[in-house]
């Protein structure tokens, strides 16, 4: 595209450019009055009517600005630099649209996070700045007036993860009247919450005020759990997905089971329980995860039943009083349609044992966190009773290490967020059962939310000592009488400024939050990112921590982050309300970013046809072209790259459209073009 | 010249990674040279190699190409269908005799703002080094041949 043949579309085009200050953000590295008043010269041939510049466009009087200069001044078209489209892209379409204007005639351009952020040289900066303007004028001449698609939104919602983040999902989704489905890995829903003792900073009893919710969720008519379940396929879009899920078997009838737990009594098959128990209690072949667990039928462990493995045993179908045990039921999939999705799947904690010099599974009496939740449970292994691995030891001291995995460049960078709570925590239950002496080794104490710092004062008042800095080791390595027999806590405490050694009887190490092994395969399957770390990325980190980049696909509690209860609860409710005001619309607007065919021009070569892993792509043999689904289409626009006869178009990035712009970015449509040798004058 | 060349580069970005990545960059005040500058695609898929003959003929010193890691592309497999003709296109460029530096494909998630700061770093160094592209001087008239040939590929008439 040359300029002589981009200069026969302009003149009828009127375009205002509005250049952003962003308070200093912008204006203190681009000479942004330069830049608006260079555009209002040199981009006149192109059709720029008016520059202007403002401190902040996005505020209603900078929008006002816009709308102003679309009545007055009759503007057919709008390009407004400053930051990502990400960000205010639609702030500035809604203007446009306020003004009578079509949206889709407004080009946001970044000159904040690609210009002024990254760079600090003030001339090259507005140099890139214009350049970066001029591309999104030659741009938006290519615009086209579109109409965004409606999509009908399908009212069920799948909830993923049947922790205390997606109970309250559901609950709330259910409470509104719309169908809910709730899926979990695990036998029962209730997730970590349900394996700890007590809550911070009130000391609720977690099972006492997680159990009547999870009661909810199992007798709730608008919800249909899915236990012992897994997502195993997701397709479609926001709106419409289709979901796959593997029903695992459970071996139990459901219909007739009652739950009486005659079945794991008469089991004779003894297992270490390492997922809810933390590998510190013992469950059976045929098992329910704990008392209250919703819903109340057992699973068979097929791995560890003696009749799987063996051929013979069959006492738990002897001894069931209602004949429901069923050895021959197999893996089911069910296909749900559902219109959003809340992923709530939660965290791991980091394998102690990578933190090797702290000793867990070398010294039998270094703990971790979950271990201490399980120890101290009235319903745990020891019904609460705080002793040593021998079962039967009351600690006298005991040492409480922070941090382990987190603020680590070695492990996790960030901060876990809830270990100190929980340290200071297990600190007041060791004293409250034991009297044990107990020693916290902190970095930072970080108590930021309600009450917690007053929990914290709490703790201090009762005897627990707080000594600051990382511990280098435990040992038991005894280097006087006094350490004889103990684990020894090598530390050095940067308050005295001094290297400390503390014998104690039971170590803990509150172990940091990691996102789940399978985070990034769960990631793909739903078709969103996750950071680095590995924790799901949302929308915005502030003002949209609920949704991800995949319309559709919400995140609620710690699988976007480590967070404590409260945090996850009204996440779960936030994502739930997301998703009930787009059920209340009944329909979607998307992005009409969609390919289609011009049957004209169309060869029938059918090059296109296999490129479409939406098998949007249909090719009519009667007519020899293809056509595609606007519905199905996702608009990634890779045929309309491929088709080489042009045939295809894709709207919002239509070759037309991209090829301005790089003329734009090289500055081919600036008068004079310095960088085009051959433009004539 | 005593003035240092300064290339002009155009980078192609996804809408669902890279282009997150440089607003990440953005966000967290990475610095990288001005010499780059971004357009926006839905997915590395969208990349007609038309885009870039189109932007090196017209000025460009350089073309990165980005988009997001494979098996993590938005559209499932789009990618692999861009490193496909990325990969026959610097074929094609190396035999017009475009030194292969000039085009480059950098995978960077929403995440890697700061590898995409030092990728974009390296290639500007790498084409600072090699100096101007100059196409219509090299390419000697046979530009008019391809700019139809990219106007055939367009559907337009020529």
């Amino acid at each position: 595209m040359t300029v002589e043949s981009m200069s026969q579309t302009n003149h009828q085009e009127r375009i205002g450019v509005y250049v952003c200050h962003c308070g200093t953000n912008i204006a203190g590295v681009v000479d942004v009055e330069e830049v608006a008043r260079w555009a209002a010269e040199k981009l006149q041939r192109r059709g720029v009517i008016i520059a202007r510049d403002y401190k902040f466009m996005c505020s209603s009087l900078g929008q006002e600005l816009i709308e102003n200069d679309i009545k007055e001044l009759g503007l057919t078209r709008v390009v407004v630099a400053a930051c990502s489209p990400h960000l205010h892209e639609q702030t500035f379409r809604t203007a446009c649209a306020r003004a009578g204007l079509n949206p889709y005639l407004c080009e946001l351009v970044s000159i904040r996070e690609q210009v002024s952020w990254v760079h600090t040289d003030t001339a090259a900066a507005t140099e890139k700045s214009k350049a970066v303007v001029a591309g999104g004028v030659e741009r938006v001449l290519y615009h086209e007036a579109l109409e965004p698609l409606h999509v009908p939104i399908h009212p069920a919602t799948m909830v993923v993860g049947g922790g205390i983040a997606g109970i309250q999902a559901a609950l709330e989704i259910a409470d509104a009247g719309f169908p809910v489905y709730l899926v979990e890995r695990e036998p029962s829903i209730g997730g970590h919450m349900a394996q700890f003792d007590k809550t911070f900073p009130t000391l609720d009893c977690a099972a006492c005020i997680l159990t009547p919710r999870m009661v909810s969720v199992g007798t709730h008519p608008n919800i249909t759990m899915l236990t012992w379940s897994e997502v195993t396929d997701v397709t479609g879009y926001v709106g419409n997905f289709t979901v796959t899920v593997k029903k695992k078997p459970r071996y139990i009838n459901t219909d007739l089971c009652t739950g009486c737990g005659i079945c794991w009594e008469k089991c004779p098959k003894k297992v270490i329980d390492e997922v809810f128990e933390a590998g510190l209690g013992y469950r059976k072949a045929v098992y329910t995860p704990f008392p209250q667990a919703v819903p109340k039928y057992p699973v068979i462990d097929h791995e560890n039943c003696t009749y799987f493995q063996k051929g013979t045993c069959k006492a738990c179908e002897k001894f069931c009083p209602t004949g429901a045990i069923a050895f021959e039921q197999e893996e089911e999939y069910l296909t749900l349609q559902v219109g959003n999705i809340i992923l709530a799947t939660g965290f791991d904690i980091l394998d102690a044992r990578r933190v090797a010099q702290y000793g867990y599974g070398r010294y039998a009496n270094v703990f971790t966190s979950l271990e201490f939740e399980r120890l101290s449970n009235a319903a745990g292994p020891t019904s609460g009773n705080i002793v040593l691995r021998d079962g039967m030891t009351v600690p006298k001291t005991v040492g409480i290490i922070h941090c382990v995995g987190s603020r680590d460049r070695n492990y996790n960078n960030y901060c876990s967020a809830i270990c100190c709570m929980q340290s200071l925590k297990f600190a007041h239950l060791i004293h409250e059962r034991t009297g044990a002496t107990v020693y916290n080794f902190y970095i930072d104490i970080r108590t930021p939310a309600k009450a917690y710092d007053e929990f914290y004062q709490r703790v201090l008042g009762e005897g627990t000592i707080f000594c600051r800095g990382r511990v280098a080791e435990v040992s038991d390595v005894a280097l006087n009488p006094g350490e004889e027999g103990k684990l020894v806590i090598q530390t050095e405490d940067t308050l005295a400024g001094r290297q400390r050694r503390i014998p104690v009887d039971m170590v803990i190490l509150s172990v940091g939050l990691e996102p789940r092994q399978d985070a990034k395969e769960v990631a793909k399957l739903f078709g969103i990112s996750c950071s680095a770390d590995g924790w799901i990325i949302e929308k915005h980190p502030k003002l949209d921590p609920v949704v991800t980049m995949t319309e559709g696909i919400l995140v609620a509690g710690c699988a976007q982050g480590p967070k404590d209860i409260p945090a996850t609860v009204a996440q779960g409710a936030a994502a739930a309300v997301r998703v009930l005001a787009r059920i209340q619309q009944g329909q979607i607007s998307l992005e009409p970013v969609r390919a289609s065919v011009n049957e004209e021009l169309c060869s029938g070569c059918r090059i296109c046809n296999g490129l479409c892993p939406f098998n949007a792509i249909m090719f009519h043999e009667d007519r020899m072209v293809t056509e595609i689904n606007p519905a199905l289409c996702q608009g990634c626009g890779t045929c309309v790259a491929a088709c080489p006869t042009g045939a295809i178009t894709g709207t919002v990035f239509s070759n037309e459209q991209v090829l301005a712009q790089i003329d734009g970015l090289l500055m081919h449509n600036v008068e004079p073009g310095p960088l085009e040798p051959a433009a004539p004058a | 010249m005593t003035e240092p060349f300064e290339p002009v580069i155009i980078g192609f970005t996804c809408n669902w990674c890279s282009y997150r990545a440089a607003d990440m960059a953005g966000t967290a005040r990475i610095k990288y040279p001005p010499n780059v500058r971004l357009i926006r695609l839905m997915c590395s898929g969208r990349l007609d190699p038309m885009f870039v003959l189109k932007a090196l003929s017209s000025g460009a010193d350089g073309v990165l190409i980005t988009g997001c890691h494979p098996g993590e592309c938005h559209y499932l497999v789009q990618n692999y269908k861009a490193l496909r003709r990325y990969l026959l296109l610097r074929r094609v460029l190396g035999e017009m005799g475009i030194e292969p530096q000039r085009i480059r494909l950098v995978w960077a998630s929403a995440a890697e703002g700061v590898r995409l700061a030092e990728e974009i770093t390296r290639m500007v160094e790498e084409v600072r080094a090699l100096g101007p592209l100059n196409w219509p001087g090299r390419t000697n008239g046979h530009l008019e041949a391809l700019e139809q040939a990219a106007q055939q590929a367009e559907g337009e008439p020529v």
